[in-house]
């Protein structure tokens, strides 16, 4: 596998009184053919990495290289990554295929092929029937497709998207996921792609690096992320987790003995660079765990409130020392909670869903 | 009820009359008024000493284009006065270039500023405006006469040994103009500019369109309004300018606007100055509607 960006000690400082870090030294492999996510908070970060990545800012310092060359000598207009802005950023003075052609002509390709590539691409975004429209004459979601057809089009090594989809509403918004990861598929392009919604990370990323305050937290894939949190902002940010505090008092390479509160002792998974001993605190997701009776429990609790959503059931517990847990539990016609509000009940949860945290 | 709805209606209607009256004084005393007098003027039969006889006359109109001839009475066009209005339209048609190509930068770079300091630098554009015209034109006389400053340092420096004759030349009134009509210029490019999105250069550059394509695909096409405006704010007073080619030309390099002056003046001849001004007014129409409808059917060019 090529790695497709790399960057080392990627770091940005934009100047002002004071100074703003907003980029505070990145490593990342992104590997080709890659739908790669950027997920963080608001402010963390992200779009000031991806615009070093597509050329508009320059890194305070730091390195930055693509299919092994560096490109931080390369204006925008000669790398071979096209980007979607969040404000589509479409000249308002072209029709829809003349936005798509912009690129293919700016690379100076032959006019048939341009006419055949946009015809592809208008068709790819099943734009068909508004090609000759005025960019200002077509709806939020059309203007979207219209700017994912005029960055694909010159067929760039990289895509980057910058939160393409916040302005859309919740249902074109499910659709242009599915339609987004399908492009991918389909082109073999490697994405990069910014969001702040986690949900939206987890459903289309190959992998996702977790940002916060100007530094990478996490890289992996969906289901490494979730399941194993490095540390309490990534478990905290994405998904719902409950937190328990532990001791160590045994660990080998990748897992540990613990210590709950109550006294019962359990397996649990151990960060990489982490503290392997002492004082931690566990992560644990509502969904991994189940109700018992309080004697079978490796946890004991209060029921403090259930609510009903339909496909599960939230179950709100406060534990002997005081600490709340929530659990979540599938409802299927089988399933019927023994459990009533104010009933004392057993936590259980199978060995290594524990995951210790860093912090 | 009838009555009442009719009444307010009435009262309606002169309200609307009172306020439209202040526009309504403007065209009939400003605008409509001095034209009609203009065009009377033209008909009628110079005064001895200036002024006008009630005497209808065609020979203001027949001056502007012809002449007789001193020696055998016969008709000939006016080359004088043609090669005035050749010179009027070229050096206005090249102010106009030189504006655009000094202003568009300018205003471009006003509008690519920090907002806060975008009031600053169009301060430093509209304060020479502040000044009364002849000052600056003498202003910049004292620069590049031939004692001026630019020939002393020239020869100080040793780059010439005598001064070069740049005063009383078509260059020195086309430097005149652009100095004096720059502003008309820069103000309604950057109002155009100012309001452009500027992620629309970032997206061009990021489909690989140089720094020379961006402006010619992207900007240009977008701010082109203003910049319509701009040609036609400067072209339309240079075409009349009077004190810039006064100054600077010297007298020997006459524009229409020192034309019309001289018959209004020495020249006692106020129907052949009112005919020339109609002539100006209708080259300006003509040339106004050529640009308007040139600039606008220019389609967006591809390639
Ligand atoms: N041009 C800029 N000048 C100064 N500070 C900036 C600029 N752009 C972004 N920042 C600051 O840098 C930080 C990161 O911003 P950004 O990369 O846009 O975050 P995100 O895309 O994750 O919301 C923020 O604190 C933001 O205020
Ligand atoms: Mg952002």
């Amino acid at each position: 596998m090529t790695t497709a960006i790399s960057a080392r000690s990627l770091r940005k400082v934009y100047p002002g009184t004071p100074p703003v870090e907003a980029l505070a030294g990145a490593d990342l492999d992104i590997q080709d053919n890659e739908f790669f996510t950027l997920l963080g908070p608001s402010g963390c970060g992200k779009t000031t990495l991806l615009r070093m990545i597509a050329g508009f800012e320059h890194p305070t310092s730091g390195s930055l290289d693509m299919f092994g060359a560096s490109l931080l000598d390369l204006p925008p207009y000669k790398r071979p990554i096209n980007t979607v802005f969040q404000s589509y950023a479409l000249f308002p003075h072209l029709t829809v295929s003349q936005n798509i052609a912009f690129g293919l002509e700016m690379l100076g390709k032959p006019k048939t092929e341009i006419k055949e590539t946009v015809a592809q691409m208008v068709d790819l975004v099943q734009m068909s029937e508004l090609a000759d429209r005025q960019t200002g004459q077509i709806s939020g979601g059309q203007q979207q497709r219209v700017a994912l057809a005029r960055a694909l089009a010159p067929k760039p090594r990289v895509l980057l998207l910058d939160e393409p989809l916040s302005a859309l509403d919740f249902k074109l918004r499910k659709e242009m996921q599915l339609e987004l990861k399908r492009l991918q598929t389909e082109t073999g392009i490697t994405f990069i792609f910014v969001t702040h919604d986690q949900e939206e990370a987890l459903t289309m990323s190959d992998r996702i690096a977790v940002m916060n305050a100007g530094s990478i937290r996490q890289i992996g894939a969906p289901r490494d992320i979730y399941d194993h949190p490095a540390e309490r902002f990534v478990a905290d940010f994405i998904g719902d987790t409950n937190f328990l505090s532990a001791q160590i008092t045994s660990s080998n390479a990748d897992r540990a003995r613990v210590d709950l509160s109550s006294g019962e002792s359990t397996s649990a998974r151990l960060p990489e660079g982490g503290a392997r001993d002492g004082q931690v605190t566990l992560a644990i997701r509502p969904e991994h765990a189940k109700l018992v009776m309080p004697d079978d429990g490796l946890l004991r609790g209060t029921l403090e409130n259930i609510v009903y959503f339909g496909t599960d059931t939230h179950i709100h517990l406060r534990l002997t020392d005081g600490t709340p847990f929530t659990l979540r539990q599938q409802n299927n016609s089988e399933t019927e909670l023994q459990f009533a509000k104010g009933d004392t009940a057993g936590i259980r949860f199978a060995p290594d869903v524990a995951q210790v945290l860093k912090d | 009820m009838t009555d009442l709805s009719l009444t307010a209606a009435k009262r309606a209607s002169r309200r609307r009359w009172i306020l439209l009256a202040p526009a309504l004084i403007l065209l009939v005393f400003a605008a409509s008024g001095p034209l009609l007098i203009t065009v009377i003027f033209s008909l009628l039969t110079p005064g001895d000493y200036g002024g006008v006889v009630w005497k209808f006359s065609t020979d203001g109109w027949f001056g502007v284009f012809a002449q007789r001839d001193i020696f055998d009475g016969t008709f000939g066009w006016s080359d004088a006065h043609l090669s005035i209005f050749w010179r009027s339209v070229k050096l206005s048609l090249i102010t106009t270039v030189a504006c655009l190509f000094f202003g568009v930068p300018t205003a471009y770079f006003i509008a690519t500023r920090p907002k806060k300091q975008r009031g600053f630098w169009m301060l430093l554009i509209i304060i020479p405006f502040w000044t009364n015209l002849l000052i600056r034109t003498f202003a910049i006389l004292e620069l590049i006469r031939n004692e001026g400053t630019v020939n002393s340092l020239l020869i100080w420096a040793g780059v010439i040994d005598a001064p070069i004759q740049i005063l009383y030349t078509e260059f020195s009134i086309i430097l005149g103009m652009v100095y004096v009509y720059l502003p008309l210029m820069v103000l309604p490019v950057y109002a155009s500019m100012e309001r452009f999105d500027f992620s629309l250069v970032e997206a061009a550059y990021d489909l690989y369109a140089t720094r020379f394509r961006v402006l010619r695909r992207v900007i240009l096409p977008l701010v082109k309004p203003g910049i319509v405006a701009g040609s036609i704010l400067v072209f339309v007073p240079s075409l009349g300018a009077y004190v810039t080619p006064r100054v600077m030309g010297g007298g020997n390099q006459l524009m229409l606007g020192n034309l019309i002056e001289l018959q209004f003046g020495q020249g006692r001849n106020w129907p052949l100055g009112a005919a020339l001004s109609m002539t100006l007014l209708a080259i300006v129409m003509v040339a106004l509607i050529v640009y308007v409808r040139a600039a606008g059917n220019e389609e967006v060019q591809h390639g």
